[in-house]
């Protein structure tokens, strides 16, 4: 008996170490720090299951076979796991996240399937287990399709006519089929592994039609499921720290979703059912057009290099092409001949929030030098030359002034305001969201067409030699 | 009706730290700025990989020769470890970049 007392007090421990750890990952000074204290958390409970966990009815299996497995399990998931987070690319994080995320609704949904036969007579329990597996495959699939999505194995949004109400039917069909299980008390593992199929189907079909420019929001969404999923085995266990891990991402991660979301004046309804649309897209792609201008290297160190203030805006181009060190080297080269130089991070750049500074500060940009949009839309007014490095609907002008425009409403960088605008793009390919950009047109507007990390090196050779 | 009530007055201790959590998660990254957005995101990933407790529990629940169950469960411990360990190192990655530079 004392046992399941020392094992509960671990868990407390555990839960506050969550809690604090959140708490610590909101603020850039303690945010490392925090991430250890849950980890530190989540191994004390690990353990504690381990060695202290008793079975109510005294039926615990602590066999040579038992504990090997589970040891081995932890093993690999850990080898795995740990070469996989060191070595991935900075570039690559966005979708390493949504593929853990997607192993915990797996594991989640896994735990349904093998208490399902345990519980059946039980309609609370059954009812439980019904809900974490299908929140559980829900967020699987889901995060697969995401992550193919980011990683470009997938980079079409594929659309279904009507896709909306076929999604809402497969819902309703997985719900009620689900719901039917409870209801009759069935043991069948043809109506549990066929609610296992379609909620796994609903996944799929929930994230294919949305667009990658809504990728973060859809990872942070799933992310607050999988919580949901893990509260759920804290209910059938009667397990407190599942309980409040889960539902504490459950909660923060419903709360950053919506903050991900206000950052693109994007509603959360029309991220999910109102995937940027193509005819949309098509009509704002038609509006009236002028010719571009494109630059030369040499024009291009030129102007930059007898300006007096310098405004660069990178996007998920630079992070593309890897070059996130030689965008500091230029920096710091225009900063040496008395250059202002600052960085203008929109809220959503990159593939996730915060994904340009985490790049920016790999390559020792010092993060003073980071500024968020509400505090540089002013200062392009008093800029020489806005450069922009793969980046494209984050300055979208059709966002403020063209209301039949998909993105319209979503908060852009002024980047028009100022003396001149260099874009460095890859090709004149319509951005992440599909749709024409206006701003390239402008007279001010000068296009160095080429991949970023070359084109940038080039530059900064030149501004040597002048 | 009367089942879900008496589900309710069962787990009455579970739902209070339901709803207390779903306040305290609410207010804890209630003011983060966006620049911590992924490293916080990742963290939280990182945290809901508690899922494997649950499939520890089902390891120590199982008896040694169910073979099926053992194996399932197995791929459950190496999913969640994934979740946990792969969570937490990249958290730490990212946040790596944060640290404070020495300016000369």
């Amino acid at each position: 008996m004392t046992n399941q007392y020392i094992l509960d007090i671990i868990y407390l421990i555990a839960s506050v170490t969550f809690v604090l750890g959140l708490k610590m990952l909101s603020n850039p000074q303690t945010a490392r720090k925090g991430n250890l204290y849950a980890a530190f958390g989540m191994t004390l409970a690990i353990l504690g299951t381990i060695f202290i966990y008793e079975n109510p009815n005294g039926e615990t299996f602590r066999t040579s076979v038992n504990l090997g497995l589970i040891f081995g399990g932890l093993a690999i998931g850990t080898t795995i796991g740990w070469m996989t987070a060191k070595k991935v690319k900075m570039t690559a994080m966005p979708e390493l996240v949504s593929l853990f995320n997607g192993m915990g609704g797996a594991c989640a949904a896994l735990i349904s399937l093998l208490e399902f036969h345990h519980n059946v007579g039980h309609t609370d329990r059954i009812s439980i287990i019904m809900a974490g597996l299908i929140i559980g495959s829900v967020s699987f699939s889901g995060s697969m399709i995401a992550f193919m999505k980011l990683n470009g194995t997938l980079s079409k949004s594929i659309r279904l006519p009507n896709y909306n109400i076929i999604n809402l039917i497969l819902m309703i069909v997985t719900v009620g089929v689900a719901v039917f299980v409870v209801a009759s008390g069935t043991d069948s593992s043809m109506w549990l592994y066929g609610t296992f199929a379609l909620a796994l189907m609903y996944g799929i079909f929930f994230v294919v039609p949305i667009g990658g420019a809504d990728m973060p929001v859809v990872i942070s969404l799933l992310n607050s499921f999988t919580g949901l999923a893990a509260a759920f085995g804290g209910f059938l266990y009667n397990n407190q720290v599942m309980l409040t891990g889960g539902i504490l991402v459950g909660s923060a991660g419903t709360i950053l979703t919506l903050a991900m979301c206000k950052a693109m004046n994007r509603p959360l309804f029309n991220v999910i059912f109102g995937a940027f649309g193509e005819t949309a897209a098509a009509g704002a792609g038609a509006s009236t057009k002028g010719s571009i201008k494109d630059i030369t290297i040499s024009d291009a160190a030129v102007l930059l290099n007898y300006s007096k203030k310098v405004i660069i805006v990178p996007g998920y181009g630079l992070a593309v092409a890897q070059a996130q060190h030689i965008i500091h080297e230029l920096e710091l080269i225009l900063e040496e001949r008395g250059v202002q130089v600052k960085y203008a991070i929109h809220p959503v750049a990159g593939r996730m929030p915060g994904h340009m500074n985490v790049l920016l500060a790999e390559s020792n940009v010092d993060y003073g030098k980071l500024s968020e949009m509400e505090e540089i839309n002013p200062e392009f007014a008093s800029t020489d030359v806005v450069l922009v490095v793969g980046a494209n609907d984050v300055v979208n002008p059709a966002a403020k002034n063209d209301p039949s425009s998909p993105i319209y409403g979503m908060p852009i960088l002024d980047v028009e305001a100022a003396q001149h605008i260099i874009i460095n793009k890859r090709s004149m390919n319509a951005g992440y969201a599909g749709i024409e950009n206006q701003l390239f047109y402008d007279p001010k507007t000068s296009m160095l067409f080429g991949d970023a990390k070359d084109a940038l090196t080039k530059l900064v050779n030149e501004i040597k030699t002048l | 009706m009367s089942n879900f009530i008496s589900f309710l007055g069962e787990h009455i201790d579970k739902v209070y730290v339901l709803i207390l959590s779903i306040f305290v998660g609410v207010e804890v990254i209630g003011k983060v700025p966006s620049v911590l957005h992924t490293p916080l995101m990742s963290g939280a990933n990182a945290i809901h990989g508690v899922v494997i407790v649950g499939s520890i529990i089902v390891m120590l629940n199982t008896e040694p020769d169910n073979i099926l169950l053992l194996s399932l469960g197995f791929v459950a411990v190496i999913l969640g470890t994934l979740n946990v360990v792969g969570g937490f190192v990249v958290t730490d990655r990212m946040l790596e970049m944060f640290k404070k530079k020495d300016k000369k």
